[in-house]
Formats: structure tokens, sequence, C-alpha cells
């Protein structure tokens, strides 16, 4: 208890100090707050984009079989569906028909798919909340299209799909078969891939050997493999932008530096009159390092509010693009706050733990001035 | 290797604890040997005001190195889904061979790092340095041991490349498997019960007697590195296997994943504290013949001591809720 007490009045007096000198201690935590700030929007956006991944690729099949034509993806034809629904572990294979489809007033690409099961009609489409943004000048309400032949076909959208979603279907446009074939020209009886659906996932490895060995010419991808890639893309893009940034975080360690060891003489007599009065230099040093603690830790509290602030109501405007890696369709993403505990400690690693080595030996020195000199001097 | 900000902070922290252990273990030989608490000489001033430095930057490198303890087990958590056959954080110690090395060096480095910081708390209780020369001694093979720990760590995380393949926890800690793991997954949870509750048993009973007569702190310190040892093999052998309902899954850190609400953090962190606080206590043994510690050092004991309790019981009520709690029995 005598401890605490002895702390709580370390800290009292230190914050008092601190107050004394405002402005240029300010400047100091808003530096500090600023490169605290900067990783952790990275952060905070990397783990969001990877949770949103995630959530987005849970829906989607265990297993995509396409098939290859010279090193290229190629139409799967209408028999391999019973091969591998054929194997044993399969419970459902669906054949899909998904492209790209440049639109060339637009500049941008957008994902045309035919779900099986297509509510609407012939020559009506759905459409996702970034198609219906971007597309330039529907024609009489249509969306024209330019197709294979050389024509144009004009779809009504009948409906938009909903926002929340748009990370995946924000360039997506829904159709029928008929249609989907008649723009992109391909043949009845092929598909661009399939998906297999695999109920126990312990079969999923044997699955994908069987089908392998079956159709040689197709490549099955499972959807741990896009999870991992997707995890490690989002990774490398933060970690990279972090190492970028190291060159801020070091100009300002340099920064707190010069400024720890250049003590005004105002402070040196302060320490002085301190140990003249009978305050030791492990006193000296416990004034110092609360000093430090609160300088950091006011810091990084300032800086992680406005990282999340940055992140999760602004968007991530600061690098949504280097991170996101979209083109001109970015989707307008609302991520959803997902922190994790661990993640502050590693940011707490990447800034105060620096700030705590650097700011060690001036604080040090400071404490260990002879009074004696300082109130000659 | 992997650019992700955690591997980034945990490079950092191998590099800043590294170059502060060096500098302070060579600072920490001059003192030691120029050390002559008799002489006013300006030499001898110097080497004084030169402790308060090196025992405050000690002490917070080596808390930041054992916080990058759990770190590291985190990051082996989050990374496991860059490798094939990686269900947690054992696959992706397995990647590798430096893994599980650096696992090992970094958990004894902070078990070490802890014992040292109690005993230069005790050190600094007394006006005269009086555990001075013998907390010197010790950082050198300390400093080495983190040092080597920290270099291991990163080889292990500059090796790891997303899509190498490794095993899974269930082939790793498996009762077929070969190995430490495999062994530990062995041992029957009859046996691992009855090893952890002596463990517990012995610790309780020697921390009585050191709370209520000062001594026996040595045994108290053998108990608790026993119960270390108890529990590990507890783990693997039955705790997790509590945890999971599953009466083959051994993996001690499918544990700390948030299926079973981050349970493995706390248990660990329990055992660390509390193997950590009985070894200080023991390493404190000799210390109370110091006259300017007489006063302070038994109740510092009692308090390492009552802390060690509640590591171990922390550690010891997780693993028994389940066995309490669910319906799940061993047959």
């Amino acid at each position: 208890m005598r401890w605490l007490a002895r702390q709580r009045a370390f800290l009292d007096f230190t914050l008092l100090s601190l107050w004394r000198r405002k402005g240029k201690n300010a400047a100091l935590i808003l530096a500090y707050a600023l490169v605290v700030f900067l990783v952790a929007s990275v952060m905070f956006a990397v783990r969001a984009l990877r949770t949103e991944a995630a959530n987005v690729l849970a829906g989607t099949p265990e297993l995509i079989v396409q098939r290859m034509l010279a090193g290229r993806h190629e139409t799967v034809p209408e028999s391999y569906v019973a091969t591998v629904k054929a194997i044993r572990g399969v419970s459902r294979v669906t054949p899909r028909l998904w492209g790209y489809y440049f639109n060339r007033a637009a500049g941008a690409t957008y994902t045309v798919m035919a779900p099986a099961g297509f509510a609407h009609g012939h020559g009506e489409i759905v459409v996702g909340p970034g198609v219906a943004r971007t597309w330039l000048s529907p024609v009489d309400g249509q969306y024209l299209f330019r197709t294979v032949a050389g024509d144009s076909a004009g779809f009504v959208p009948v409906e938009a799909l909903p926002e929340d979603t748009e990370l995946v279907s924000g360039d997506l446009i829904l159709m029928s078969g008929a249609d989907f074939r008649r723009v992109f020209g391909l043949p009845e009886g092929f598909y661009t891939d399939l998906a297999v659906s695999v109920p126990n996932e312990r079969e999923l490895e044997t699955v994908t050997e069987k089908i392998q060995r079956a159709l040689p010419d197709t490549r099955p991808i499972q959807r741990r493999e896009l999870l991992r890639t997707y995890a490690a893309v989002f990774d490398w893009r933060g970690g990279y932008v972090i190492v970028l940034l190291s060159g801020a975080g070091l100009a300002f360690f340099i920064f707190a530096w010069d400024r720890a060891t250049g003590l005004s003489a105002e402070e040196r007599r302060e320490i002085g009159v301190l140990k003249a009065l009978g305050w030791d230099t492990a006193d000296v040093l416990s004034m110092k390092l609360w000093e430090g603690l609160t300088i950091s830790l006011t810091a990084f509290l300032l800086g992680l509010i406005a990282a999340y602030v940055h992140v999760f109501l602004a968007g991530a405007g600061l690098f949504a693009q280097a991170l996101k890696g979209w083109s001109v369709l970015a989707p307008r993403l609302d991520l959803t706050p997902a922190i994790d505990p661990t993640e502050l400690l590693s940011l707490f690693f990447l800034t105060v733990a620096p700030y705590a080595v650097i700011t060690l030996i001036p604080a040090w020195r400071a404490a260990t001035t002879d009074p004696d000199a300082v109130m000659r001097g | 290797m992997s650019v992700k900000p955690a591997v980034l902070a945990l490079l950092l922290t191998a590099g800043l604890v590294c170059l502060t252990l060096a500098a302070a273990a060579v600072q920490g030989l001059l003192i030691r040997r120029g050390f002559d608490l008799a002489s006013g000489s300006p030499r001898q001033l110097a080497l004084e005001r030169r402790t308060y430095l090196v025992s405050t930057a000690l002490s917070l490198v080596m808390a930041f190195e054992i916080m990058s303890l759990f770190l590291l087990v985190y990051v082996a958590d989050d990374l496991h889904e860059l490798f094939v056959g990686a269900m947690c954080a054992a696959g992706t110690f397995n990647v590798n061979s430096y893994g599980y090395t650096a696992l090992t060096l970094k958990t004894l480095g902070a078990l070490g790092c802890g014992v040292w910081l109690a005993v230069n708390h005790a050190d600094t209780l007394g006006y005269d340095y009086p555990l001075l020369k013998s907390k010197y001694l010790w950082l050198s093979p300390l400093s080495l041991l983190v040092i080597l720990a920290d270099y291991v760590e990163t080889r292990f995380l500059l090796g790891l490349a997303p899509d190498q393949i490794t095993s899974c926890c269930g082939a790793i800690f498996s009762e077929a498997a070969a190995g430490v793991a495999g062994t530990l997954s062995h041992v029957p949870p009859r046996l691992a019960q009855a090893l952890f509750v002596a463990g517990l048993l012995a610790v309780a009973r020697s921390a009585a007697h050191v709370l209520a007569t000062g001594r026996g702190a040595r045994i108290f310190a053998a108990a608790s590195a026993a119960l270390f040892a108890a529990s590990l093999i507890a783990v693997v052998s039955f705790i997790s296997v509590f945890w999971y309902e599953l009466p083959t899954h051994h993996c001690p850190f499918c544990l700390i994943q948030a299926e079973y609400g981050f349970v493995g953090y706390p248990l660990y962190a329990g055992l660390i504290l509390g193997t950590a606080c009985g070894l200080a206590v023991g390493a404190l043994a000799g210390a109370g013949r110091h006259a300017s510690l007489a006063e302070v050092l038994p109740r510092l004991k009692r308090r390492l001591t009552v802390a060690a309790l509640a590591g171990f019981g922390l550690t010891a009520a997780i693993a028994a809720w389940p066995m309490i709690f669910s319906d799940f029995r061993l047959g």
C-alpha cells in the first residue's frame, strides 16, 4: 500500500510537471499519436478486410473445379458433372456460368453470372450496387451489352443487390443462362466451372485427388486455399505499408530522442532542486519513467481512437486503395469493427517499446545529474 | 518470411531486447568486477549510477521479453491459415525446425527473466546493493539464453513462407506420433492426473511452510518446477482432452483459439506466473543473511509465494473446470 501511495505521489508530481510545459509536451504527444495512428489504421484495416473476406468466402463452395487447356482456364463440358458427382463424398455438383464483361464507356470490368435458379425472366438482370453507380447512360432504362456477335442486347435492371455485401456483389450482374450464352457466345452444354459440395471437410483432400485422377485436365481449387491466399495478400500488403511507414516512425523516434536528451535549463534546475531536497536517483528515475509512460499511453490512446474512427467510421480513406487493391470499381465498404487484444499488443511493441528504450538513457542521464553542478551551472 | 504487423513487432522487439541485453550484460560484468561499496572514488560513484541504468533497462526489456512469448504464440496461431495442413499454432511451429526450439527457449527465457526481475527488485530494497554481485553473475548466462531464444525465433519467423506443408496438431500430438509430443500424448490420463494433483499438493504444502516459518524456500522452488513439468504433461494428456471433449485430441495450442474462449492464455499465464514466482522464492532463499534485507525480505518472499499460489491456482481452476462442469468423462 505504501508503495502504491508513493507511486501515486510520483504520478501526481509528473502530471503537474508535464502540465507546466504543456506546449512542448503537446507537440511530442501529437507527433507520437500520429505514428500510432498510422500503424494502428493499417492493422485495423487489414484485420477487418481479412474478416470480411472470410465472411464472404464462408458462403462459397468447398471446391471449385476448372478445366485447363494449354495452361489457360477453359470451359467445362457437361459430361464432367456426372464424373465428379460419382465420387464418394461429393454431395452436389453445380455447373456455373460466369464471366467478365468490360464496359468501354465506364472503363470498368463487371462480373456477369447466370445463377442456376435465376428468378427473373429473359432480358432482365439483377445488378450490384457498384454497377448501378458506375454504368453510364442506360438507354430507355436498359443496360446495353455488346454481344460476341457484334450486335447489342438491352437488359432491364429489375432488382438491385443489397449494399451490405458490396465487397463481393459490387460489380456483379446476374442474368439468365440463355442471356448469358447469347452475350458471351458460350455453346450449350458447356459451363465456366463446377462448384462441388463436400460436406465432410476431412474428405476434401481425397475428393480433390480423385477428381484430378478422373479428369486430369482439371484444376480443383479448395476454399481454404482461397482463404489462405486472401489472408496472405492482406497481411503482406499491411506489412509492407508498415515497412514504408517505418521511415516516419524512425523520424519520430529521433525527434523523441533529441527532445529527451536536450533538457532545458529549467528542467535541469528542477531536477537539481529535487535532489537537493532529498530525492535520490531512483526517485528521479521513477519520475522520468512515469513521464515517459504518461506520454506514451496518452499518445497510444489518442492514436488508437483516431485510427478506430478513421478505419471503421471513415472507411480507411488513407490506405483503402493500397490495402484493398481494387481498380475502377472499388467497392464502397463499411468495415465491421473487429479488434483483437493481441493486435493491440503488437501495436504496443511497434510503438511504445522503441520509445521506452530510446528515452531510457536520457532519463537516466537526467536522474544522475549532480545537483551541485546543476545549481551552480 | 511473412510480412505481418505482429511478425514485424516480434522482430523489432527481439532486436531491441538483444541489443539492450548485450549492452547491459557487458555493463553488468564491468560493475561486478569494479564495484566496491567501501570506496568513494569517482569510478565507484560512476558505477553506482550505472547500476540504475542497467537495472532499469533490464526490467524494461525483460518485461517485453515475457510479453513477447505470448505474442509469439498468438502469431503462430494467427498464421496457421497460411500453411497447408496446419489447424492451429502447433502446425505453424512445425513448419520449420526452429519453431518448437524457439518456443522452448523463449519459455525458459521468460521464466529466467521473471526470476531475475524478482531478485533485482529485492536488491533495490536494500540500501547497500546486497544482491548486486550475484544478480550480475546470473545476468550473463540469462542474457545468452534470451539472445539465443530471440535468434532462433527470428530464424523461425524469417523461414516462414506461405504454402509450406506442415502437419496438423491432430498428427503431431497423437498417440501414434514419435518424439516428445507423441510421448506426452501417450501418458495415461490417470497417471498425468495423479502427477498433477501430487504437484499441486506439494506446492501447497511447501508454500504453507514458507508462509508460516519463512523457511523451506528451496523445496518450494523445486516443487514449483516439478509442478510446471507435471502441468505441461497434464495439458497434453488430459486437460486439453477435457476442454475439447474429444478423447483423441491432445493439442495444447487449440486451447488458445476463440473456439475455446482463449482459455489457453490464462492457463499458460498462470503457469508461468506460478513457476517464475516459485523459482524466485528459491533464488532469494539465501538472501536473508544480508542485514539490509533482513526486515524486507520475508515480506517479499511471502508476496511471491502468494503470487505463485495464485498463478498455479488459476491453472488448476482452468484444468478442473471442464472436469466438474461438463458431462464428458474419460472411460
